[in-house]
Parts: structure tokens; C-alpha cells; sequence
């Protein structure tokens, strides 16, 4: 799957936009991407993010599929 | 997943709920409770915009004949954050009409007298009020803390811009060289006030054990419970949080002012305690919309395609950090397919109050610039200023700006629409100008608690968790009434406190009826169930030999049972031998908000000597995804239209040199009344959600984001001028049309 990163998260991520990773969930997608770049789950907790268009404040639990693609974004909240 | 059709209920226009008591004066506001043995609360605030607080001191004041209590920052918790310091002042004062202390009294003079007793000495500081200043290399700094996050590298020194955001695709200076056409802007917009029409107002009543309740005006009494227990180091168990009905939020009463001090001042009085702002303090010590200064570029061919986009939006935070920009930035260019764009925003602090959300927070300003650019490139192009939008509109599919691909959404739809609006297609008033302009906004989903239970006639009670602020009540009962197939006269919806209900979150982000309706629609569910399982029992029959159909239990087709229909009322009337009584729940955290879009059209004429707008005509149209109550969405798309253009034409904050806001009172701050607007045409476009049983995406935040534009391109029309800054106030044109 295609995960990709605003620009704001690039400090986190050595300057990496865009990786290819496996996982079967969110939860373990924000494990894998911890391993490669250690402390970025907790910035990641904290941003929203779109799986395949659809945007989730809170994605723990959503499964993900090979072809999936994932944005990190900020969370948005409202008036 | 929905197709929008055929609804019995839902898209029906029945009476609101809420309205007789409303209009009666008997709905209770945040002002309007009165306990035994109640006492006043008032605050102390600061005269200063900037300044070290060197010394507080509420002793003489708690001498007082009548005063039960006086608190200041000794009071509060060590380490406080953001909030915290915004509730009471600590080691500094940011902005004039910060709190420095308070007290209750048994009367509200008794309470004003005790201020004047507090002593307190200030280092004056120079006021830094506007964003050039704050953004300058030597500026003076608001918190010698403050390090700007998001930078690639870890800034050395600190300064006020507290967050940078970026956000880009492509190469924006090659698809600049492909353009055919340049347009750039520079455009300042200052404070606005959101403008509820009641004042923030709370009671607090706390016992010895710091044990208590606390019923305030809001928009979600479960995170006001959050924030207020965080500030003051308390227990959630603790406190018990009522809401009030409210008059007007936008965004302004999703955060806390009044209510840690009136808890902790009815903890010290030992009596409850009434706290109300004052419309003064409402301007000056609440949280207004951020003042913005954004600069745009676009360019295209001379088809009309866009090539290459770039912004710089600049955000006031106010006194803390946390401007929208991060949603002003990915709003920006969101309504249009770009191969090429460069956004970059910041969180500036300044001497004013910390901001808050207004409807559609960040949007409005960023896409006001967006918008007054693409008008002047339209007239470059020499195109229609809706075919240059319809050119370059996103549709399913195109990859927004912040990253993922759109689904279903109805921008197309609507610029369809607009083009073929009689007020469209009909010729300019003489002496008038026209505007078009496009607002979008995200929605969320967020979390949900929804009960619903049937009492033992059949009639159905509905307990939510979130403030009525837009008609949530009524569009609860008609999904309710839609899923279980009864009458909506036969449901009431009431808002439960925090010890009644789940949690929610709060009443905002245009999230209600789309995700607490969805905790409806599945508490429904569940009571459908149940009522299948009871009819089974009843009959002597398999539960899945039951189906569910226009309100009553009947056997599924082919099933050998001679039995009658058995109606909610049936099922409800006989429950103490089926189970029970009914009662069905739900909690969610909603997922697939859908983004909304809208295409605004005005026609406005500009008395040339006295610098006057008078608005001919307001076109509002608008994808709402599936209108569950249309008059409800129509007020959402006109009280948001009236907003905007209030922002428009004339609202603002006015600061003199020393950070004083001028015009702290609707004498000075000019909102529109009624005389001031035509009655706004509405036509609602329904693109129904697939991520929502019945279509349902967010109205509330959408409606307040072209107004703006629409105002500015009109005036432009009319005077042959572009004014770049609002408010678009008789002032303001006069001199523009002076320099013209």
C-alpha cells in the first residue's frame, strides 16, 4: 500500500513523502512505520488520515488492503 | 448506503420542537437559572494588552460585606496549559480583557464594588497587533517560549510564529511558465466575532468535596466538563455538566471562559454561583474568528485551465497558539483539479484574544482570496466567471489538495445549478454588480452516544448528547421516525446531561446530524431488533421469521403463522411479559463525513457618495448530501449567508495603539440586521453521502465560506474597482474609489 506524508510530517520521516508498506490495519501500519521511523506513531496519533478517499479522525482499527492509499493529514475539527 | 429516495419522513418540513417555548420565553439560556442561596460572580480583566503581571492580591475585596469569594492565579493549579493561562492570567496579561481574577458576591453590584478592591501592579509591554509586526524578525515576543513547530530543522530562538504548514504537488514554477494568463492578490482580513446572540453564562454549584453540577450555555456540555475539570486538575466523575439551550454558537461555544472560575468560586463560597459575560466582554475576552493576511498567484491558459497556484496565508492566533490555518490551507484550493499549487501558512501570535472556531474556521478567509483571484482572472480570460470554476472543478475521483481522492461530491452539480438560476440569467440591475463565488468545507463525524426508548404507549423517546443548536432535535426525530416506520409526532428528542447519556462530542464541525444521527439510526436499529425478537416470542415463531415493516412486526412472507401485526405500541404495551421495556443504544465514532461544496451568487449595488452597499439579491446553493429537514438546511445556508456577508461588508475588530478594541458593542461592530439583507434564495443540491444511511453530509460550516468572495467580486462589478481588504464598509470603498 501507498502511505504518504504532508509536508509538515517530512521532518519525521528524513524527508520521505511517500512509502510502500505492508499491513493488514491501521494499528499495524502505525507499528511499521514506528520501527522505520521511532517516535512517529505519536505524531501520526495525532493527525487524521484519508484511507482510499475517506477520511478518518480516529483509524485504529480499520482494516487496509494491498492497494489501499493513505494520506496523513491534520485533523480538522469545526464551527 | 442511500440513493435518497422514496423517504417517507425524511425531507419534510414538520414544525420544530424547540419553537413555542422559543418564542414564548420559556426555553431557558444560559442565564436563566436561578438557584436558593445563589450568589454573582464577576471578572477582573486586565487594562492592559501586554503586560507582566507583577502582583495580584483579592484580600481586600474578600473583606467585603456580601462577598463569599475572590480567586486569582493562586488558585489555579502549577504548570497550566494554554487554556489554563487563557482562563486566568498567571505571569503575563496577552490581550486587553484577559481575566486577572474574580469574585461572587450577593449581588452583581456587590460583585463589581469587590473588583475595584483587588490590587494589582503591571509591567506595561508594547502591544504587538498586527502580523507583520508579530512575524518581523525583532519583534516583540508574546511568550519567550514559543518555538515554531513544523520547521525542518529546530529553530535557535523563539518567536511568535508558533506553526508553519505547507502543503504542495508538482512543480508550481514550471506550470507558472505554462500560463498564459497571471493574476496575484493581496488580501487582509481583520478580526470578526461570530456574533451569538446570547452572552456565555453559566451557574456552578459545588459542594465541600468539590462534588457538583454546572448548567452552561455551549456547544457540547461533555467536553466543556473535559476542559473545565483538565484546567482545574479535577475528576470528570466529579462534575456534572447540564446544557442549556443556546442562542448561537458558531463555532464561539465550543471552548471555555467562565465555567472553571465558577466552579472554583462556588467551591470556596460554598453556594452556587451565576456567571455572565457581558456583551463587552463577549467582544473583548471571547474568541473571535482570526484576523488573516494571504497573498495568491494563479495562473492559467487561456482556455481557461489552471496551470500552477500559490498561497501564503497568515493566521492571528490571538493571545495563544492555534489559528485555523492548517484548515484555511487545505481548504485554499480544494473545489479545483491542480497539477501544480504551493501553500504555506502560519500561526501568528498577537496581543488580541485567542481565536476560536467561526463556522468553516480558516476557510472563509484563505478562500476569499482564492476566490477574488480567480474573479480577476476570469475577467483576464475574459470567461465566465462559473465556466472558469466548471474548467477546473474537482469531481469523484480528483485528488484533493491535502491528499486523498474525493468521492461523490456535488461541486459540478452546483455550478450547474448556478448557471441556470434565473438569478443568474437575468440581466445585472443597472447600476449593480454581480459576484459568483464557491465555498467548500470537509465536515467530520466524531463521536456519538445516542438512546432511544419506547414508552409503553409506542411513543418513542430519543436521548442525545449534544446541544440543539441548528434543529438537531427535529432532524433526530425524522431519521428515527424514518428507521422505525412510526409517526414523527410520536418521538421526542431531548439533550441528556453528562450522567444521563454517552458521551459526544461537541455540537459543531457540521458533525450532528450526521453522526449522532447515525448513533440514532443504529439505537433504532437495535430496538427493531428487539422487537422482532418479542414478536417471535410472541408468536411462537423463529426470530428471523419476523420482518419489520412501516412501524410494526408481521411474519416474512411464506410463513405459516395466523397471527396479527403487532405495532411499536403493541410490542411496548406488552413488554413486561416479552423482556421488559425497550430500550436501544448506540456509541459510534463516526467515520466518512462527506465534503460539502456550495456556489454563491449576489447581486449588490454601491452608493458612490457615501460608500453604502445595499444587497439586491443573495443566491445560495448548496450539496447537502440529503436534506433530512429542508426549512432547517435553508436557515443553515441563510444564517450563514447573513454571516459572511456581515463579515463582508462590515465587521471587524478595531484596535487603537495600545491593543484597545474600539468597538466592543453591536453599536460599533455592525452585524446585519434584517433590514440590511434581501431574503436569501436557497436551492439545496442533493448528492446524497454513501458513507451515511441516508446521504447525510454536514450543511452548518459550508454556507459562511463564499459569501465573502461573492461580496467582493460583486463590488468589483459594479465599481470597476477591486477592493482586496475587508470589511467592504463605506469607508473603506470611499477611499478605495478614491485611489482608484
Amino acid at each position: 500500500m501507498k502511505v504518504v506524508f504532508p509536508d509538515h510530517l517530512l521532518q519525521h520521516t528524513g524527508g520521505e513523502r511517500e512509502v510502500e508498506l505492508l499491513a493488514v490495519n491501521f494499528r499495524e501500519l502505525l507499528l511499521a512505520l514506528d520501527e522505520r521511523w521511532p517516535g512517529i506513531e505519536e505524531v501520526l496519533a495525532k493527525c487524521a488520515v484519508a484511507i482510499d478517499g475517506q477520511i478518518y479522525q480516529d483509524a485504529f482499527l480499520e482494516p487496509l488492503h494491498n492497494d489501499s492509499e493513505i494520506f496523513f493529514m491534520q485533523r480538522i475539527e469545526g464551527g | 448506503m442511500s440513493e435518497a429516495i422514496d423517504y417517507k419522513v425524511i425531507g419534510t418540513r414538520p414544525i420544530r420542537p424547540d419553537g413555542v417555548d422559543k418564542v414564548t420565553g420559556r426555553a431557558q439560556f444560559g442565564a436563566d437559572l436561578n438557584l436558593p442561596n445563589m450568589l454573582y460572580g464577576r471578572v477582573l480583566r486586565s487594562p492592559h494588552a501586554h503586560a507582566r503581571l507583577t502582583r495580584v492580591d483579592v484580600s481586600k475585596a474578600l473583606e467585603m460585606e456580601g462577598v463569599y469569594a475572590a480567586i486569582s492565579r493562586a488558585d489555579f493549579p502549577e504548570n497550566p496549559s494554554d487554556l489554563g493561562k487563557n482562563i486566568m492570567a498567571r505571569d503575563k496579561v496577552l490581550y486587553h480583557g484577559h481575566a486577572v481574577a474574580a469574585v461572587a458576591a450577593k449581588s452583581l453590584i456587590c460583585a463589581e464594588a469587590a473588583l475595584a478592591l483587588i490590587e494589582t501592579s503591571y509591567e506595561v509591554l508594547s502591544p504587538v497587533l498586527s502580523l507583520d509586526e508579530a512575524m518581523a524578525d525583532d519583534a516583540t515576543l508574546l511568550d519567550d517560549e514559543c518555538f515554531t513547530k513544523n520547521l525542518p530543522e529546530t529553530p535557535d530562538k523563539p518567536s511568535n510564529i508558533a506553526a508553519v504548514m505547507t502543503l504542495s504537488r508538482g512543480d508550481v514554477e514550471e506550470g507558472f511558465e505554462q500560463a498564459d494568463v497571471i493574476v496575484e492578490g493581496d488580501y487582509n482580513i481583520p478580526m470578526a466575532h461570530q456574533g451569538y446572540i446570547e452572552p456565555h453564562a453559566c451557574i456552578a454549584n459545588i459542594n465541600e468535596s468539590g462534588q457538583g453540577s454546572v448548567w452552561t450555555c455551549t456547544q457540547g456540555h461533555f467536553e466543556f466538563r473535559a476542559l473545565t475539570a483538565k484546567v482545574l486538575g479535577m475528576n470528570v466523575a466529579d462534575l456534572k455538566f447540564i446544557a442549556s439551550e443556546i442562542g448561537g454558537g458558531f463555532g464561539g461555544k465550543t471552548t471555555i471562559y467562565l465555567e472553571p472560575l465558577a466552579v472554583l468560586l462556588s467551591q470556596q463560597a460554598r453556594r452556587p454561583v451565576k456567571m455572565m459575560m457581558t456583551r463587552e466582554e463577549v467582544f473583548r475576552a471571547s474568541g473571535p474568528a482570526a484576523g488573516t493576511h494571504c497573498k495568491i498567484k494563479v495562473g492559467a491558459r487561456n482556455d481557461g485551465t489552471i496551470t500552477a497556484a500559490k498561497a501564503w496565508l497568515a493566521y492571528e492566533a490571538g493571545a495563544f497558539a492555534g489559528a485555523p490555518m492548517g484548515p484555511g490551507a487545505m481548504a485554499v484550493f480544494a473545489p479545483y483539479d491542480l497539477e501544480n499549487f504551493h501553500v504555506e501558512a502560519f500561526d501568528v501570535l498577537v496581543n488580541k484574544p485567542k481565536v476560536a472556531a467561526y463556522r468553516a474556521p480558516g476557510a472563509p478567509q484563505s478562500m476569499h482570496a482564492m476566490e477574488s483571484a480567480l474573479d480577476e482572472l476570469a475577467r483576464k480570460l475574459d470567461m465566465d466567471p462559473l465556466d472558469l470554476r466548471m474548467k477546473n472543478a474537482a469531481s469523484e475521483g480528483t485528488q484533493a489538495p491535502y491528499g486523498p481522492k474525493f468521492p461523490a461530491i456535488g461541486l459540478k452539480e452546483c455550478l450547474e445549478a448556478a448557471k441556470v438560476h434565473p438569478n443568474y440569467t437575468s440581466p445585472v440591475p443597472e447600476g449593480a454588480g454581480r459576484g459568483v463565488a464557491v465555498g467548500f468545507w470537509f465536515n467530520v463525524g466524531m463521536q456519538s452516544s445516542a438512546e432511544v426508548h419506547i414508552n409503553e404507549n409506542g411513543t418513542v423517546t430519543i436521548i442525545e448528547g449534544n446541544p440543539d443548536i441548528g434543529g438537531s432535535r427535529a432532524s433526530m426525530c425524522l431519521m428515527a421516525a424514518e428507521t422505525l416506520g412510526v409517526p414523527y409526532e410520536q418521538i421526542r428528542a431531548v439533550v441528556g446531561d453528562t450522567e444521563s447519556t454517552g458521551f459526544s462530542n461537541v455540537t459543531g464541525g457540521s458533525r450532528t446530524t450526521f453522526a449522532t444521527g447515525m448513533a440514532v439510526i443504529q439505537a433504532c436499529e437495535d430496538i427493531i431488533g428487539q422487537c422482532k425478537s418479542r414478536a417471535a416470542a410472541t408468536w411462537g415463531v423463529d426470530e428471523d421469521q419476523v420482518e419489520w415493516e412501516d412501524g410494526q412486526a408481521i411474519p416474512s412472507p411464506g410463513v405459516n403463522a395466523d397471527v396479527k401485526p403487532l405495532t411499536l405500541a403493541d410490542i411496548a404495551g406488552n413488554a413486561a411479559k416479552t423482556g421488559g421495556p425497550l430500550l436501544g443504544r448506540a456509541s459510534l465514532n463516526a467515520q466518512g463525513a462527506g465534503a460539502s461544496f456550495s456556489v454563491n451568487m449576489t447581486d449588490l449595488k454601491v452608493d458612490r457618495e457615501t460608500g453604502k452597499v445595499d444587497v439586491l439579491s443573495f443566491t445560495a446553493i448548496q450539496d447537502a448530501g440529503t436534506a433530512i429537514h429542508p426549512a432547517y438546511v435553508e436557515g443553515q445556508m441563510q444564517g450563514g449567508a447573513a454571516q459572511g456577508l456581515g463579515w463582508a461588508l462590515n465587521e471587524e475588530y478595531i484596535y487603537d495603539k495600545d491593543g484597545v478594541l474600539e468597538n466592543a458593542g453591536f453599536l460599533d461592530y455592525r452585524i446585519p440586521v434584517a433590514s440590511d439583507l434581501p431574503m436569501i434564495d436557497t436551492q439545496i443540491i442533493e448528492v446524497p453521502n454513501p458513507r451515511h444511511p441516508y446521504g447525510v453530509r454536514g450543511v452548518g460550516e459550508t454556507p459562511i465560506v463564499a459569501p465573502l468572495a461573492a461580496a467582493a467580486n460583486a463590488i468589483r462589478d459594479a465599481t470597476g474597482v477591486r477592493i482586496n481588504d475587508l470589511p467592504l464598509s463605506p469607508p473603506n470603498i470611499l477611499a478605495q474609489l478614491d485611489n482608484a
